[in-house]
């Protein structure tokens, strides 16, 4: 007789391990597809998944096999106009290469050039993000604890009458009344069965001892309901503990010139940059503020939209973002609270005497207070005037300040990955 | 008549699969069919693309091509370029099936027919499997295997145990041993005897790896060369004589050559294992509809799945892959019936011996004790090549055309026939090559050797065959292909250099 099983209910991923070993080993092949699908996409659907594609070669099975070539025989079927001695040109590609019986499958022949699957949004952030992290959090994590977490930790047999926890003090309470009451409660049952007994046993019963015995057994049952249904003793409470949290918040400078040397693909590119930081941000802290500081001759405070949208014109005078950064953080951001980064990106250009008085603004009062300053410059021309001016400071806070150059589309996402690249001895 | 329909709807639920399942054993058992006990399971797609990845096994050591073939067959599937198969079926005791919940009743009932009773049978009556493989066991050792396999990813790291199943893999039609009966699988066995052949193996290594000079001696014998014999189970030989392996990448190896054993008979009886099936799946279901057991519409669609299975696009059709197994299978074994029922002068002429004889001993004969080859030199009748319009082309590389050689008229019956038999037979198929020689008293280079049949060389992938094979080896390796006893042509692949040369 035949057995039917219904599987559909049992696991149906038995691949997924395969799947990651298999991820795992083409992971070479994934990064590019994520960082092409970085640099071509349009900003709002950088994160969706991706289709990764690898040629096929690399990911061969090899087997020996046939080659072309030799001297052999195939059968095919559907002859229609063929007489033994016909002679056909050989189609190219090598005739009669697939058709050795395979069938189906399709594994013979040609068959497909490229070998292409999906890969799903985390999985994209992942390969995006991979081997990037954060520098100095480790930092902020361990000197500046200043946030505290309430968190449940067990039980105690004491406390505040608002942390009772009810379900354990009666499980408790519970299990007390059965230990208790056991060795009444058997014998009660015992008492009751001899009654029982003395009840269909066709002998004449024993009055007295029937009162007796239930005179007992009301006694027990007495003495089970004096025992307490909860007492102190089962009372349980919530343990709460408070421990260290760090902080996890963060909030982003997004500082951009926009003097009229700033054109729109520029912005692009800038804007490009900004959203690869939050999105890497947001991995690592719940909770993102962002600030947009524009400037140039002076600077503003100003919603997303203007900030990438709106066109000004005019000089370019740095310090003055760097100033509003500065008091933005003195009046909204403590650092002991916030971990804040701040983005800057300009072509470079500066008014020639205002880059000395950011180096003085930067070194002096806002490099000690944030996790990582980070510059780029958008230019395909020689570096400016600041840029100069920023390696002075680059030099002075390495572990905090670092610049990078933008060229082109295509660089945006591998500046971004060496500016956070994962430091080897960090 | 209508009372006796086992089912009306298209739906399908675990009673109707019983029912269906209880007549199609009547009846399997009238035609004596002859089957391991069924175990059918339903699954759902995503298991059934699961279980595709793991080349259908329900249990598989974890590899990244598996991964590979599943997003593979996941991304086909879900963008509608290919449909899943109906049916898995694993020749195993109890031999268990998987039914797809997606599929109708009637296609439920076709697949039982096909899979359950059909393939069921083949498996245990055809000689091949009989002989070369273990129903009994196989679970069993797969399960050994993927624990054993397990270990030593922890224990040694996944990348390194991945190193040798990937040269495994790429090995495996070369890891079968053709002329003697192996052993049969126990899980159990397997562990007592692991120890006694991990010392044994480590012990009478000292072939290669002595290195006492042979003083007088040597002059003489530089002619003997080591194996004494060719040996064409690569696999066999590395797992024996590789010089530098541990013991457990040996098991591994050892482990490849077990299932690829097991999968032997299978690639060796495509065409009568699919034909049969199709025979038993259309006679047993026409048998249903005759005892007015289902309906004219479960026929309809019954005859629409057949019919989609035994499709044989023409050679100059877009969709032409080659012959399919299943329709030249089933016909064949059609045509049997036909030649034991009513037969032709032309079929008294070619078939003497089974003409007019009763058709269910006869292929039951025929299933039993052939194999794809032997099995179509035997009863590819005139008719069915008339039928299918088979003609062969003659590829010859020194020409600038292919020539039709033959087609199916008089002339041309014997000729077709003896080639579409000599294109399943594996040895034609496959490249043959064997372990040649072994410098053991130098640099112990690996010579392989192949040879050519009809002057086929080998294919592009050979430079990376040789890299997989170093890497087990780890010495330099050559192989030289040669036709009527002179080399032709060689690719080497040595520490420091990896050239080829023509």
């Amino acid at each position: 007789m035949s057995m039917i099983i219904d599987r559909r209910l049992n696991g149906k991923n038995k691949s997924t391990v395969n799947r990651q070993r298999f991820l795992e080993r083409y992971k070479k092949h994934i990064k590019k597809a994520v960082s092409d699908a970085v640099n071509k996409r349009s900003i709002t659907d950088v994160v969706s998944g991706s289709e990764v594609t690898i040629p096929n070669k690399d990911l061969s099975e090899p087997t020996f096999r046939h080659g072309q070539g030799g001297h052999y025989k195939q059968v095919h079927p559907g002859n229609k106009e063929f007489t033994a001695g016909d002679r056909i040109k050989r189609p190219p590609g090598g005739g009669g290469g697939s058709g050795s019986g395979k069938g189906q499958a399709g594994n013979s022949g040609d068959g497909m050039d490229e070998f292409s699957f999906q890969i799903n949004h985390d999985e994209f952030l992942e390969h995006m993000f991979d081997n990037l992290e954060l520098p100095n959090l480790e930092r902020k994590q361990l000197e500046d604890m200043m946030d505290f977490k309430i968190r449940q930790a067990g039980y105690t047999t004491a406390g505040s009458p608002d942390r009772l926890n009810i379900i354990r003090s009666l499980k408790s309470a519970h299990a007390r009344r059965i230990a208790l009451s056991g060795g009444n409660r058997r014998e009660i049952r015992a008492l009751k069965k001899e009654l029982r007994e003395m009840e269909v046993s066709p002998e004449v019963t024993d009055q007295e001892k029937v009162l007796a015995l239930k005179e007992r057994i009301r006694e027990l049952n007495e003495k089970l309901k004096k025992l307490p249904f909860i007492d102190d003793f089962d009372l349980k409470y919530n343990n709460m503990v408070k421990v260290p949290s760090p902080s996890n918040k963060a909030v982003i400078f997004c500082v951009m010139d926009v003097s009229g040397s700033m054109t729109q693909d520029i912005k692009d590119m800038a804007k490009r940059f900004f959203i690869l930081l939050y999105l890497f941000l947001q991995r690592n802290y719940k909770e993102i503020e962002v600030v947009f500081i524009r400037h140039h001759t002076a600077a503003k405070e100003v919603d997303e939209d203007d900030f990438f949208y709106s066109r000004e014109t005019g000089g370019t005078i740095v310090s003055s973002a760097l100033e509003m950064t500065r008091d933005v953080i003195n009046k909204r951001f403590n650092p002991a609270d916030w971990n804040i980064y701040v983005a800057q990106a300009s072509d470079g250009d500066n008014w020639e005497g205002d880059s000395s008085v950011c180096t003085k603004i930067l070194s002096e009062e806002i490099m000690q207070k944030v996790q990582y300053y980070c510059y780029v410059e958008i230019t395909d021309r020689a570096h400016q005037n600041l840029w100069r001016e920023y390696e002075g400071i680059a030099g002075k806070f390495p572990d905090h300040f670092a610049m990078q150059q933008i060229k082109a589309p295509s660089d945006i996402y591998p500046v971004f990955r060496k500016l956070f690249e994962k430091k080897e001895n960090a | 008549m209508s009372d006796q329909l086992i089912s009306t709807g298209p739906e399908w639920t675990f009673e109707l699969i019983q029912e269906y399942d209880r007549e199609l054993a009547r009846l399997a058992d009238r035609f004596q069919l002859d089957t391991y006990p069924n175990q059918i399971e339903i699954i759902s797609s995503e298991q059934m693309m699961d279980a595709y990845a793991s080349t259908g096994m329900p249990l598989m050591y974890n590899h990244w091509s598996f991964g590979k073939h599943f997003l593979h067959t996941q991304q086909n599937y879900q963008r509608g370029r290919m449909g899943l198969a109906y049916e898995i079926v694993i020749n195993s005791n109890p031999c268990i099936a998987y039914l797809m919940e997606e599929n109708t009743i009637t296609m439920q009932a076709l697949v039982l027919a096909h899979a359950s009773y059909g393939h069921n049978s083949f498996f245990k009556g055809n000689y091949l499997f009989r002989t070369w493989t273990d129903a009994e066991s196989i679970i069993d050792y797969l399960l050994f295997a993927k624990n054993y396999i397990t270990q030593c990813e922890e224990k040694y790291g996944v990348e390194a145990v991945e190193d040798i199943i990937d040269a495994c893999h790429a090995l495996m039609n070369q890891g079968v041993n053709r002329y003697k009966r192996p052993r049969p699988l126990s899980a159990e066995q397997e562990k007592a005897r692991q120890d006694e052949r991990a010392e044994y193996i480590q012990r009478t290594l000292n072939d290669i790896w002595t290195t006492i000079p042979k003083t007088e001696k040597a002059e003489e014998e530089k002619e003997t060369r080591f194996p004494p014999d060719p040996e064409e189970n690569l696999l066999y030989f590395f797992e024996k004589n590789a010089p530098l392996l541990e013991t457990w990448q040996r098991e591994l190896m050892r482990i490849s050559r077990k299932i690829a054993q097991y999968y032997y008979p299978q690639r060796q009886t495509q065409v009568m294992n699919e034909g049969w099936a199709c025979f038993w799946h259309y006679h047993l279901i026409h048998e249903l509809y005759n005892e007015g057991k289902v309906s004219d519409g479960f026929m309809l669609e019954f005859l629409h799945a057949h019919s989609s299975v035994i499709l044989q696009p023409e050679f100059d059709s877009p969709y032409y892959s080659g012959i399919n197994p299943y329709t030249l299978g089933f016909s064949i074994f059609m045509d049997i019936r036909r030649i034991c029922d009513n037969p032709t002068s032309e079929d008294r002429e070619w078939f003497p011996d089974i003409a007019g004889s009763d058709w269910l001993q006869t292929v039951h004969f025929a299933m039993k004790n052939f194999k794809d080859e032997s099995f179509i030199l035997q009863f590819l009748s005139p008719k069915v090549m008339r039928d299918l319009r088979l003609f062969t082309v003659l590829d010859d590389e020194s020409k600038s055309y292919l020539e039709v050689d033959s087609i199916h008229d008089d002339l041309g019956y014997k000729a077709i026939r003896e080639s579409l038999a000599s294109q399943y037979n594996l040895g034609n198929r496959e490249p043959n090559i064997q372990v040649y020689n072994v410098d053991i008293r130098g640099d112990r280079k690996l010579t392989l050797r192949h040879y050519q049949h009809q002057g086929r060389p080998l294919g592009k992938e050979t430079d990376e065959l040789l890299k997989h094979i170093h890497r087990i080896w780890q010495f330099d390796v050559e192989i030289e292909s040669c036709e009527g006893g002179v080399v032709t042509q060689s690719w080497e692949c040595s520490e420091n250099k990896k050239r080829k040369k023509k």
